[in-house]
């Protein structure tokens, strides 16, 4: 093909500006690719973390409950609306909490944690150990992976809880488990239910979590629940975290647009050198296209040996880009997010393709004004410029 | 128009270019016929019209006025891709600054309007034919314009304008940027060219040029003296 073969020549004979184009091109195509890499790896990391929690429903009293102080909710839910939850999701596991916070004393120091009172049973469902074993009676707590860092908390250590100071024995540590819509234990001490109605005269559950054994109930049986207490009237209310779960994504994937955004900017700039390149290209050459077009090549056979210019200055381009935007994804996403696992999945590798179509698409769009210049030059004309 | 008719007929034919300081009359109704097989050389002062005759030969340009037909066709009724096309197959360009491609070596040069009539290329036989032609060595094929002489390149852009075996060579100077002995040697080979059957059709200021044609026009302001 002669002319690609020209333009090819073309852009070897000024490689400079050439080179020039290509590195604008360049940093565009990688721009765009690691920001979308980078959003992508944000995306995912964070639903990784939120996936645990993503098969939980929640369900707390409509009134009261939640947050207040310890034995305070008149209103919460009852062992037999329990009991009915349980019927309610069947084989799906149920576990009524209490959730309140007090002062504590670890060694000597003074703070303030989150309680959790729970069935002994249930706490393995709900949370794993790092150290020690589960709640061994009521005088034994679970300390959150965060307070035991702080207080230097180890299994065994004593840990007095709330005015009256409870004596309570770290029987283990848990493992750290991230932000929750359901419990957040790294800051808590867990305790049994038994030690949390004896101490706080708590009688009816402020929250019951339903984690559910295949995701895709989680809607039949959110439904179920709903239907099964609040038809009349809203007694509780359920919070599927798997729809939080979605709408966070969504954000942080229309952060991750938008960072791709402004990446797209610096490749706008690269459109604008090669738009510069070539319209040079075609002045400096419009006698050659005088000599090309008279002695017999179509307009259209200009406009492309001109496209197919750009075009190499974008696919040159795209390619290094891409190469690139793997160590810039890399760095981007080891900087911020301090791991690179989700670099070589294919929902990011598809930003390297992206970046690169985008490349290629902006310098086609660059070149065509030029080459259509360069087509419809007068023969004439083109022949007498010097 | 047959055969036998002219290879190419202005009637009347007029070029006015618009300029913002007033219509320049390039032309004013020019009658001309060229039968073929001529050897027409166009004389006159610079600014005369000349070379705007010769570019509507080519095909470069389309009449404001009356009518111009080349191997039969009605110019002005042509779209551009048809313009190009009948200079393409039909008519070879001789230029006084030989305007070879400069990216281009020897034989891609020549091998370029047959790649465009063609879609291919390469060192075929006809290109060594028509290099054999113009008299040029073979150690030169590889290089490129700016390695050759004037003389040499001359010879080059001549074989560029046989390769489609065109029946009609303009020449617009083609010894106007060569020294006398070279000069002679061009327009020997035009002369060839001509007795071998082409329409030759040369401007040129230089009578001792112009002697090699067997007709000889002269254009003065736009008219044909």
């Amino acid at each position: 093909m002669i002319f690609f073969e020209f333009a090819r020549r073309n852009v070897r004979l000024h490689w400079l500006r050439s080179l020039l184009a290509v590195i604008g091109i360049v940093i565009g195509v990688a721009a765009i690719a690691s920001m979308g890499i980078l959003g992508n790896s944000l995306v995912l990391s964070i639903s990784e973390t939120l996936t645990d929690v993503g098969d939980t429903i929640v369900i707390t009293p409509h009134t009261g409950g939640g947050n207040g102080p310890p034995g305070a909710s008149s209103k919460g839910i009852s062992d037999r609306q329990v009991t009915e939850i349980q019927r309610t999701v069947g084989s799906n596991i149920v576990v009524p909490l209490y959730v309140g916070g007090d002062r504590v004393v670890i060694g000597g120091e003074v703070g303030a944690a989150s309680i959790y009172g729970m069935r002994q049973e249930d706490v393995p469902e709900l949370l794993d150990l790092e150290d020690g074993v589960y709640l061994r009676g009521p005088t034994t707590a679970l300390a959150g992976a965060k307070i035991a860092e702080e207080y230097d908390l180890r299994v065994g250590s004593r840990v007095r809880v709330g005015d009256e100071e409870a004596r309570l024995r770290t029987s283990g540590i848990m493992k750290e488990r991230g932000v929750g819509f359901d419990i957040n234990p790294d800051y808590a001490l867990v305790v049994s239910d038994v030690f949390y109605q004896d101490f706080y005269g708590a009688d009816e559950w402020d929250q019951v979590i339903v984690k559910v054994r295949n995701l895709d109930d989680i809607d039949t049986v959110k439904a179920a629940i709903e239907d099964q207490f609040n038809r009349r009237e809203e007694v509780v209310n359920v919070l599927d975290t798997k729809a939080v779960l979605e709408t966070l994504i969504e954000t942080f994937n229309r952060i991750s647009t938008f960072t791709t955004a402004i990446g797209g900017i610096s490749l706008v700039v690269a459109g604008v050198s090669i738009f510069n390149v070539m319209m040079m290209s075609v002045t400096e050459r419009t006698k050659e296209i005088g000599v090309i077009r008279s002695i017999g090549a179509l307009q259209k056979e200009v406009l492309l040996m001109f496209l197919y210019e750009s075009l190499i200055l974008g696919l040159t381009g795209s390619a290094i880009g891409g190469l690139m935007s793997f160590f810039g994804g890399y760095l981007a996403v080891s900087v911020m997010l301090q791991d690179t696992s989700y670099l070589f999945v294919p929902s990011s590798l598809v930003y390297i393709l992206y970046g690169m179509g985008f490349g290629i698409g902006t310098s086609i769009l660059s070149g065509l004004y030029p080459a259509w210049k360069a087509s419809h030059v007068n023969p004439i004309e083109a022949l007498r410029h010097e | 128009m047959n055969e036998e008719g002219p290879i190419i007929r202005f009637t009347g034919v007029t070029k006015v270019y618009p300029l913002p300081a007033g219509d320049v009359v390039a032309l004013d109704h020019v009658s001309l016929d060229v039968m073929p097989g001529e050897f027409l050389a166009i004389m006159g002062p610079s600014g005369s019209g000349k070379s705007t005759l010769l570019n509507l030969m080519g095909c470069l340009d389309t009449p404001t006025s009356g009518t111009l037909f080349i191997k039969g066709k009605d110019v002005g009724t042509l779209s551009d891709d048809e313009l190009t096309r009948l200079r393409r197959d039909h008519i070879g360009f001789i230029f006084q600054q030989f305007n070879l491609i400069p990216l281009l070596n020897v034989i891609e040069n020549v091998e370029f309007p047959r790649i465009l009539k063609e879609r291919e290329g390469g060192c075929t036989e006809r290109c060594l034919e028509v290099l054999a032609a113009v008299g040029l060595e073979e150690e030169l094929f590889s290089h490129t314009p700016a390695e050759l002489s004037g003389g040499q390149q001359q010879r080059v852009a001549i074989a560029r304008a046989l390769i489609n075996d065109p029946e009609i060579l303009l020449a617009d100077e083609p010894t106007g940027n060569l020294d006398t002995k070279t000069g002679t040697g061009i327009m020997e080979l035009l002369d060839e060219m001509n007795r071998r059957g082409r329409t030759v059709i040369m401007v040129t200021h230089d009578q001792n040029v112009a002697a090699y044609a067997r007709r000889r026009i002269t254009i003065v302001d736009g008219r044909i003296a």
